[in-house]
């Protein structure tokens, strides 16, 4: 449990990484890393494919990331439609990649490809909590 | 060049918008399409593999009925699915069936009646086609994951939605010859240019159109082929890769590492490179995805791929044609039916009966199939 509460509409509510939440409460976004190969994930996982290891720690973000691609949408699926025009993003954290929205407070001859942008979380109407990029 | 395993038959329903029967009829039309043009009958086949998305299927478990109407009882069945990449997953899977030995002669029929559901659940459904942890609870939309590849090819390389505009208007010129396309009208360059956005910078015109339609890909061992066929094409390379469901996990957005590993994967099988394709169908369900398979096959250098279609060189006539039968833009995109309507369209290229949108003298050609953004990515090379 606790899950359900991430993001406009969670999708899933039971994972072994909810704690992404509690961080996300905290105004952090964390991602995990492997105790023992060292290896980061974002998107948080419980599990590294990597050593076969269980052991994970919660790290921060450091830093500023780098805006990858984005785009803004016109159409939206069920449930969001309320939402749009909204913009969706991919940005890179010194090689740890991060998929989200960016502000809509951000206009559209702000937002570049390889602008430098920092992670804001916020909470939603109806108690919903995620993050969003901002310009940095 | 291994010949091993031959395509005896083809067939397709026409892709329309909504169509006015049940899956399993719609399955039929495909069928009887592929077993007249094989010349053979049920008792002939060894096992079906059937082709769809279920997000899309009201029927649970839809193998078991369709083989039963298309009279492939008690021949083995099951379903294979890899969303819009499917069927030729399917194709991959008889190649093996075959060379195994299991069986000698497989039906592959891929369908999608994708208005059994609204367009919006629709939508919301191929959203949940990404990870539903991470990014779909952002609001994602297929389109949206193609935008993000365009602007991301915008930013590296120049290139602009005029070049992405050129390749529609390429896929509506022949999609007026296709009479089984769902869109056959032509559009021109301004048209395209001026549509309203969907996701920026895809407008209407960038974005292919959900269809319902029907394939059928008849497959044979080589005794067998030769026994039965006149005119057999040879699966002379096939190459299968898959890459992250979350871009997080992604190197590049301006091409398709799936795709690309496929095509090596393909050529190499084959013992050919990409300059000894004669005619092409690659997955442009977006004309952002037509652009990126230029390069990700090789027919274009990487970030260079806007210049095949600015010279003009990716029409008949051109160094490599591509999409002659109008493209998933033109023809439509059911799901699980888009895959064996390429493979079609290369075979008859390859016996020389494509009519209006024969590409003189192809002898190999290629399917570049992908399903997902750049998830699943199949690539199978025909030859005569
Ligand atoms: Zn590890």
């Amino acid at each position: 449990m606790g899950f359900e509460k991430f993001g406009r509409i969670s999708f899933t509510s039971q994972t072994k990484v909810s704690e992404f939440v509690d961080y996300l409460e905290q105004g952090e976004l964390r991602a995990t890393r492997c105790r023992c190969c060292e290896k980061v994930f974002f998107p948080p996982r419980a599990d590294c494919a990597s050593c076969l290891g269980g052991d994970m720690e919660w790290v921060g973000f450091n830093g500023c990331g780098t805006l990858v691609s984005f785009t803004v949408v016109n159409y939206a699926p069920t449930g969001f439609e309320g939402d749009v025009p909204y913009t969706l993003a991919l940005a890179d954290f010194n090689g740890i990649k991060v998929f989200g929205r960016l502000s809509s407070k951000l206009s559209m001859n702000e937002i570049k490809v390889g602008m430098k942008v920092k992670i804001d979380v916020i909470t939603l109407p109806g108690g919903q909590i995620t993050y969003q990029f901002n310009a940095a | 060049m291994p010949k091993d395993v031959a395509i005896i038959g083809v067939g397709q329903s026409a892709f329309v918008r909504s169509y006015g029967g049940s899956i399993r009829e719609l399955a039929f039309e495909a069928f009887r399409e592929a077993m007249k043009d094989a010349g053979i009958s049920a008792v002939d086949v060894g096992a079906s593999i059937i082709c769809s998305a279920p997000e899309y299927d009201k029927q649970r478990s839809p193998a078991g009925l369709i083989a039963e109407y298309l009279g492939l009882n008690p021949q083995p069945t099951f379903m294979v699915e890899s969303v819009c990449s499917s069927s030729t997953t399917g194709i991959r899977l008889g190649y093996s069936l075959i060379k195994s030995g299991l069986h000698d002669l497989v039906v592959v029929l891929g369908f999608q009646k994708m208005s059994e559901i609204s367009s919006a659940d629709s939508q919301e459904r191929m959203g949940r086609g990404a990870d539903i942890m991470w990014e779909a609870p952002f609001g994602t939309m297929m389109p949206a994951y193609y935008a993000m590849h365009a602007q991301a090819h915008f930013a590296r390389y120049g290139s602009t939605e005029k070049d992405l505009a050129l390749i529609r208007v390429k896929s509506s010129k022949y999609g007026v010859l296709n009479d089984k396309a769902v869109y056959r009208k032509e559009v021109d360059l301004e048209q395209v240019l001026s549509a309203s956005a969907v996701a920026v910078p895809l407008k209407r015109f960038d974005c292919c159109a959900n269809a319902d339609g029907a394939s059928c890909i008849i497959m044979a061992g080589a005794g067998k082929a030769k026994e039965i066929s006149k005119k057999p094409v040879w699966i002379l390379g096939l190459g299968s890769a898959t890459a992250s469901m979350t871009l997080t996990g992604r190197g590049s957005l301006t091409g398709l590492n799936c795709a690309r590993l496929a095509a090596q994967q393909a050529y190499e099988m084959a013992g050919l490179k990409p300059g000894d394709i004669d005619v092409a169908e690659v997955h442009d369900c977006f004309t952002i995805a037509e652009l990126m398979a230029y390069e990700d096959l090789g027919f274009a250098e990487p970030g260079r791929g806007m210049d095949l279609i600015r010279e003009g060189q990716t029409y008949i006539g051109g160094k490599i044609p591509v999409n002659v039968d109008g493209g998933l833009l033109s023809k439509g995109h059911p799901i699980g039916a888009t895959g064996g309507s390429q493979v079609r369209t290369v075979v008859l290229q390859l016996r020389g009966e494509a009519g209006a949108i024969q590409v003189p003298g192809a002898e190999i050609g290629l399917v570049h199939n992908i399903g997902g953004v750049g998830v699943y990515g199949n690539v199978i090379i025909l030859g005569r």
